[in-house]
């Protein structure tokens, strides 16, 4: 597995350079809010450097606004260099230090790890569930727990669950803490900072500085586009939508005593197929516009990290709508197997991918908000 | 239609011309990445409103625009052309808009105050590429890399270009390949030595080939070939293409002195953005065409961000050797700015200091330089354009020196805004300039290549 220096010197640096660039030019202050972050943080210390980077959307469109880009003598590829800086952030503040090293970012050894942990998780079910069990057709109430026991299932995704948010939520305090202002904003009293939450929330949900500024963003090129917003907003709405249909079901069945599996017609399973099938387009998208994009903004280093975390995220959708299809057939062991195998597996990961740049982008844009 | 030229007035004239069903070739001397002329460091235009717009507070009026620039050029614009700016130029939001050229509203991010200017969002680089796709789509051949630097000429009539790719020929030709700056040749010649001390800001490849074909040829020309805009800018720059960054800003907050360490003129005179062209004119008249501007620690603080680190020592005499200052004139200088240095009616207020019975005075920000380090950055003038270049009339017809035109060539931009600006400058308006007389050479070219198209039709 490859590993990630935290401190690796020289990319600090040539953010700071690059980001002093900005400073003085200033050209870009209406495509998002770096610009305007950045000329506040003017010393740019290297925790301002973390808050900068993982303020940026990695929308692309300042790369091909820059009068400085590559060919240019002063080489401002700022996209680049915050993807960079951004990478080796979730890096510095991550818990524990001893998995740092599993924050690979070519993306070789979470996939694999991702794979080993399906493949155990579904091999584990076949060899201990018995074979009339895991072949035979199940329906009614209770029918996935005749396969996967209720306790085993639920304990598997609470442990794993819970250690990746303790994980994430240690890292994120540590990026919180080191991105503090050195001088506490001035009147910030309680109701300016509910209003600092308003606009960060907002701003979160509706991916405002992934716009450039209205025209939309350099997605392929550098003609503006709004396609990875949407797609990327079929992803994120998708996956809370699983998030709502995982919430209700476990509702009723701890409040109502109503054990899966749902009528087509109830809330778990309407929730959860729209969200996978927007977690679907907005992977297969987000897959599609990576295969088509200009590698120029983008970061080698940390390219194959986003791309086998889509390919995770896509299958877990797909296998949960296959479950869904399927779980009145023989099949549905085996695929409940699989689908249970790609959910533990992203939870397992969960600290340790490109996931964290949600938490981090939340804090950044929270962060960014109470300035 | 020939365009040759890459930047704001090249691109508008190729828009309108294919939109009016010309076909139309452009020729840029730079390469695919630097297309765009000097456009690409611009970052706002000057435009007349009536009333508040969407991207700009308050009105200017077509008044307050020509007031401006008669003021500015001291009565020297040529009225008719400055009208067809004052008139045409409130068009130009619209039109940019039209061609998927974004403008920045106030709200979208902290704006200096301009209620006579509309900024590109992303600055002019990502307006250039707006305009380019525009054109593209519109169907413009658009040919990289290849400059044009002499005419066929038959008559009042232009009938081909000698261009890298070999002679071009065509119905009609718009000229708009900016000034002659870039050329050092051309620098020299009305500069002397001192041209060797100046920085271009801009592209390297407005050399002036046609502009000087043309006045050989008998054009009339505008302007003062003696005439550049400078900017006072680190004097470590690239050679060319530097833009905006490069500009030294802190002049105000300490002192300004020669390579002998002697102080020229008041440095707290002018705070305003006007400063910075003041300096580079002043700066053509040093000794190397350099000055460093001293600063100590404090001042140093509270300057503005500067492009490169400042030249950094513990005393005056450290900072004078490593800088490359007379250490024995510096030494000099500074005690007795210091003993002359004044608090206003308020000390604490740093725009009130300033000097008592020196020569030059310091009239504001004069605090004593005391605070080590110490620091130094080298300044030099930065060419930003030249205020020469093609007479024309206000269809931006090549005006002929002995009276009379070009029948199908017309010159747009750079190469012609001197009529406009022979001396003098406003912010946004060498965009404006570009943007309005490529439109009305756009559409005059292509009237006259119908013509000749006619003309050739009925012999």
């Amino acid at each position: 597995m490859g590993s990630v220096d935290p401190d690796k010197p020289g990319v600090a640096a040539e953010t700071r350079r690059q980001l002093a660039i900005c400073n003085i030019c200033n050209y870009c202050n209406g495509l998002c809010a770096v610009f305007g972050a950045a000329e506040r943080r003017h010393r740019l210390t290297d925790s301002d450097l973390d808050q900068l980077a993982n303020l940026c959307h990695h929308c692309r469109s300042c790369l091909y606004d820059c009068q400085y880009a590559p060919a240019h003598a002063f080489a401002v590829n700022l996209p680049r260099a915050l993807a960079r800086q951004r990478w080796q952030s979730y890096a510095r503040y991550a818990w524990p230090r001893a998995l740092v090293g599993a924050l690979d970012g070519s993306g070789l050894g979470p996939g694999l790890l991702a794979a080993a942990v399906v493949l155990a998780f579904t091999l584990a079910v076949v060899l201990a569930v018995p074979a009339a069990t895991l072949f035979g057709v199940h329906t009614g109430p209770g029918a996935f727990y005749r396969v996967v026991p209720f306790g085993v299932m639920s304990a598997g995704a609470m442990l794993s669950l819970g250690f990746a948010l303790l994980a994430i939520g240690i890292g994120v305090r540590r990026f919180w803490q080191a991105t503090a202002p050195a001088q506490r904003a001035v009147g910030q009293g309680g109701r300016g900072t509910a209003a600092a939450v308003g606009r960060a929330v907002l701003d979160l949900l509706t991916l405002k500085n992934q716009s450039g500024g209205g025209p939309g963003c350099a997605d392929r090129d550098h003609r503006p586009s709004r396609l990875r917003r949407r797609f990327h907003h079929a992803l994120f709405y998708g996956f809370l939508l699983c998030l709502a249909a995982t919430t209700v079901a476990a509702g009723r069945h701890h409040l109502l005593g109503q054990p899966a599996p749902y009528p087509l017609l109830s809330a778990p399973v309407l929730l959860g197929t729209a969200g996978g099938i927007g977690m679907v387009i907005g992977c297969l998208g987000l897959l599609w516009l990576r295969r088509r994009e200009d590698p120029a903004p983008t970061d080698p280093a940390s390219r194959g990290a986003d791309v086998a975390l889509t390919w995770l995220l896509l299958a877990v959708a797909a296998t949960g709508l296959a479950l869904l299809a399927l779980r009145g057939t023989a099949a549905m062991g085996l695929l409940l197997a699989v689908h249970l195998g790609t959910v533990l597996a992203l939870f397992v990961l969960l600290p340790y991918t490109k996931m964290v740049h949600g938490a981090y982008r939340a804090a950044a844009l929270l962060r960014d908000a109470l300035q | 239609m020939l365009v040759v030229g890459g930047g704001a007035a090249a691109l508008a004239a190729a828009i309108d011309a294919a939109a009016a069903g010309a076909a139309v070739r452009l020729l840029d001397a730079a390469p695919p990445a630097l297309l765009g002329g000097n456009t690409r460091h611009s970052r706002n235009f000057r435009y007349t409103h009536d009333a508040p717009t969407r991207w700009t507070p308050d009105a200017y009026t077509a008044e307050e625009l020509r007031a401006d620039l008669l003021r500015a050029s001291g009565g020297a614009a040529a009225p008719a052309l400055l009208s067809a700016l004052a008139q045409r130029s409130g068009e130009l939001p619209g039109w940019l808009g039209a061609q998927g050229v974004a403008l920045q509203r106030p709200a979208q991010g902290p704006l200096p105050y301009s209620r006579k200017t509309a900024f590109f969002l992303g600055g002019g680089t990502a307006a250039v590429r707006a305009l380019a796709d525009r054109a593209l789509a519109l169907g413009v051949e658009v040919t990289p890399s290849c400059g044009a630097h002499a005419l066929v000429r038959d008559g009042r009539r232009v009938t081909a270009a000698v261009t890298a790719l070999g002679t071009l020929s065509a119905g009609a030709f718009v000229l708009a390949c900016g000034g002659a700056h870039a050329d050092p040749v051309w620098l020299a010649r009305h500069w002397g030595q001192a041209a060797a001390g100046f920085v271009n800001r801009g592209t390297p490849h407005v050399r002036g080939e046609l502009l000087h074909w043309l006045l050989a040829a008998g054009a009339a020309s505008a302007g003062d070939p003696a005439g550049l805009y400078l900017v006072a800018v680190d004097g470590r720059s690239p050679a060319a293409d530097g833009g905006i960054v490069t500009r030294i800003r802190g002049m105000p907050l300490g002192l300004v002195v020669d390579r002998d360490g002697r102080r020229r003129h008041d440095e707290g005179a002018d705070t305003a953005s006007t400063r910075y062209s003041r300096w580079g004119q002043r700066l053509a008249a040093y000794p190397a065409q350099t000055a460093w501007l001293v600063l100590d620690a404090a001042g140093l603080r509270a300057a503005p961000a500067a492009l490169y680190p400042p030249i950094q020592a513990a005393s005056i005499d450290a900072l004078a050797a490593a800088a490359g200052i007379d250490a024995a004139g510096l030494a000099a200088t500074l005690p007795g700015y210091n003993a002359s240095a004044r608090p206003g009616t308020d000390p604490d207020a740093a725009a009130g200091w300033h000097t008592a019975g020196l020569d030059p005075p310091k009239s504001a920000h004069a605090r004593p330089l005391v605070e080590p380090p110490f620091a130094a950055y080298p300044m030099r003038p930065g060419v930003t354009f030249a205020h020469h270049g093609i007479a024309v009339d206000a269809r931006t017809r090549v005006a002929w020196a002995d009276g009379g035109h070009l029948d199908n060539t017309f010159a747009a931009g750079m190469i012609m805004a001197a009529n406009l600006i022979p001396r003098g400058y406003v912010s946004g308006l060498a965009v404006s300039i570009s943007l309005v007389f490529g439109r009305i050479a756009g559409k005059e070219a292509v009237q006259a290549a119908g013509r000749i198209g006619a003309d050739h039709g009925s012999h």
